[in-house]
């Protein structure tokens, strides 16, 4: 449905050389750190923004120098932007109003919208007196009576509180489905671009990092900055050194059996991905699995038992260069962590507690290496994408992203 | 107990401004209900002592106070009416577009509402003549839409600024053109800002003397405030203050109702709701 090829520039490039097709009735997610761009895209897809170069096409028609108006989209905006001068059923109805379409059908449509929003008894409220999740069904009701070629949303769940966001999320993304229209999602949020979307395409400063399902997203991260950014909690990240099939790590050796960890050959230094979900409590595991990797003994700093998990912190020392080159990446990704630790997802069964030695282990299969210079992901193979990936999205081969500095 | 008395002392601090404000306005209006002739009595009461009507009479038939009237309202409205929609562009424009000169032109505005009027009277009333619109209800709004545009773009400018910008860009994107945005938007979102300025021109029009005196000989365009100087009683030997009083309060009323009908409208808040709450 579209082919953009986008740069934007006042002063800084705010969004650069960014190509994405998305196809009818796909829901795609920007996503990315704040000031990634992803706003800035969206609003150039909406026409809010002008776009300094590359063409946007909608319907294979490009629509770079059309108001916003003849692009037939609807949007969600951050903060609503209801009308507070007109009613919930005049805020629905305001796009078709501006259509002059007839009376009986502005009523029959609006009332099929706020029906499906269920909205239908607060029709002749004003926005003032509603909830903020109301709000949020308002305007999601304002962009579905256009019955608009596409939806874009721009962060439309980060004003409501956590329980309401997660009850929103599955609205939005039930409706989605109920009406097939394509949309275009952004969010800083990974859990809703993870829950969301079709495919997700992540930003960082302005640059395409990579797009595909959210599962080729989690198991095949093309650099640091996806993998650091997928997942919650996020992927740790350790120096290693790979020598000799051998991947030693502060957390000891491991002898490596897999082609794909082989392939990247000996390294004097790397980076480890690995996942807080693939650690386990060596002591809680079968003999049969335990064999594939190599366990380890580490002093647990801090425990933090949720019932359905147990997240352990493991403090390490790291060599100088790498730590720079991971504090910057924190800070990319809007966290920042005092210390190097592990964080590590255990059996919410497991013993271990704050302060005590555990004999804990990692799948060596899961771990991804890094090249700490680039960041590019070392081991990722192009056939994890094709082989596992849930088959309803087609993607044509690794997508479409151009990263030029 | 603190708070009792300190709301104490606010209602006594009303009570005291309230008087301070009021008095004069009631012995405006007492005066006026005076008898002409015997309101200078040995004994002064604060309350007539007789209630008449005359000096109502005097002035309404009085052609030099209806005329007066007139004009006034004439004048006030359409200055204000012009003032309100070149100052709601202008004020627009101030508050979306970033052009050069932004900054130049709200200070070259705010000086001219420091300007001193007094130092305009003179030359404006050699090129009026010149221009023939000397005496005319032109050469009276001219120099009021000077004088009140200013402030009123200050105000409206304020407002402007308070309405979000998604607003605006949301009734874009659901088809509305830039001036559909703005008439169907915009425009209702600073409605109080509208009725404030021009609330505040109207008066300022309404209550002018310096231009109104100045830039005026006749009956053709002399407002209220102009006309009043020009007041003598029925006869030579009244004195005309009880007329003047009674016609001070005749232009008082207009004011008041004015302030009392919109005063509901000139509430800040009508934006509540408008994005997250």
């Amino acid at each position: 449905m579209k082919n953009i090829v986008k740069r934007y520039g006042d002063g800084f490039l705010a969004v650069n050389d960014v190509s994405l097709d998305v196809a009818d009735g796909e829901f795609v997610i920007l996503v990315g750190p704040s000031g990634c761009g992803k706003s800035t895209l969206l609003r150039m897809i909406v026409g809010l923004e002008d776009i300094t170069s590359g063409d946007m096409l909608i319907d294979g028609n490009r629509v770079n120098d059309k108001a916003p108006r003849d692009r037939n989209l609807s949007m969600v905006f951050q903060n609503y932007a209801l009308y507070p001068h007109l009613s919930v059923f005049e805020n629905i109805a305001f796009p078709l109003r501006l259509k002059r379409v007839a009376d009986d059908e502005v009523k029959a449509r609006v009332h099929e919208a706020a029906e499906m929003l269920e909205l239908t008894e607060h029709l002749d409220r004003r926005p003032a007196n509603l909830s903020g999740g109301q709000r949020q069904r308002v305007a999601m009701g304002r962009a579905i009576v256009r019955k608009a070629a596409a939806f874009l949303f721009d962060e439309p769940l980060s004003n409501l509180d956590a329980k309401l966001r997660g009850q929103m999320r599955t609205e939005i993304s039930r409706m989605q489905r109920q009406l097939g229209t394509t949309t275009v999602y952004v969010t800083h949020d990974q859990t809703e671009a993870m829950t969301l979307g079709d495919r997700i395409a992540v930003l960082r400063k302005g640059l395409l990092q990579q797009v595909g399902t959210p599962y080729e997203l989690y198991e095949g991260p093309v650099n640091l900055f996806v993998a650091g950014f997928i997942g919650s909690p996020p992927m740790n990240f350790i120096p290693g050194r790979l020598s000799g099939g051998r991947l030693e790590t502060p957390f000891g050796t491991h002898p490596v059996k897999s082609e794909r960890m082989r392939g990247v050959g000996d390294r004097e230094l790397v980076i480890l991905g690995i996942r807080p979900q693939h650690f386990e409590d060596a002591s809680l595991m079968s003999a049969e699995k335990r064999d594939r990797g190599q366990p380890f003994n580490a002093t647990v700093d801090v425990t933090e038992w949720l019932g359905d998990e147990l997240y352990a912190y493991v403090p390490y020392e790291a060599p100088a260069q790498v730590t720079k080159q991971l504090q910057e990446l924190e800070r990319e990704l809007d966290s920042e962590q005092m210390r190097t630790q592990l964080v590590v997802s255990l059996d919410p069964a497991s013993r271990i507690r704050s302060g005590s030695t555990a004999e804990l282990w990692f799948d060596t299969e899961r771990v991804h290496v890094f090249d700490p210079a680039t960041g590019e992901n070392l081991t990722r193979t192009s056939d994890l994408a094709s082989d596992q990936a849930p088959a309803d999205v087609t993607d044509d081969g690794s997508p479409g992203v151009t990263a030029s500095g | 107990m603190g708070g009792q008395r300190t709301s104490h002392w606010w209602t006594v601090w009303g009570a005291l401004i309230l008087v301070w404000a009021l008095f004069p306005l009631l012995w405006m209006v007492s005066l006026s209900f005076k008898d002409p002739n015997t309101f200078r009595s040995q004994t002064p009461t604060f309350f007539p002592s007789k209630w008449v009507w005359t000096n109502y009479q005097t002035v309404f038939s009085d052609t030099l106070f209806t005329s007066a009237f007139r004009n006034s309202v004439g004048i006030s409205l359409i200055a204000t009416g012009f003032a309100v929609v070149v100052a709601m562009f202008a004020a627009y424009a101030i508050a979306r577009l970033d052009f050069p000169g932004k900054r130049l032109l709200l200070s070259m505005a705010l000086a001219i509402a420091m300007f001193p009027q007094a130092a305009l009277v003179g030359p404006l009333f050699n090129m009026w003549r010149s221009l023939g619109i000397y005496d005319t209800w032109l050469g009276l709004i001219i120099p009021y839409l000077t004088f009140a545009l200013p402030l009123s773009i200050w105000t409206m400018s304020a407002f402007f600024r308070q309405i979000p910008w998604e607003m605006e860009q949301a009734a874009q994107v659901d088809g509305a053109t830039a001036w559909q945005a703005f008439r169907k938007v915009i425009v209702p979102l600073a409605a109080p800002g509208v009725f404030t300025t021009a609330i505040l021109t109207f008066f300022y029009c309404w209550n002018e003397f310096l231009f109104a005196i100045s830039l005026t000989s006749t009956d053709r365009a002399r407002t209220v405030p102009a006309a009043l100087s020009f007041f003598t009683g029925a006869s030579q030997f009244q004195s005309p203050v009880t007329a003047i009083m009674a016609a001070s309060v005749v232009v008082t009323i207009p004011v008041v109702i004015l302030v009392l009908l919109f005063q509901r409208r000139i509430v800040a808040g009508l934006t509540a709701g408008a994005v997250k709450g």
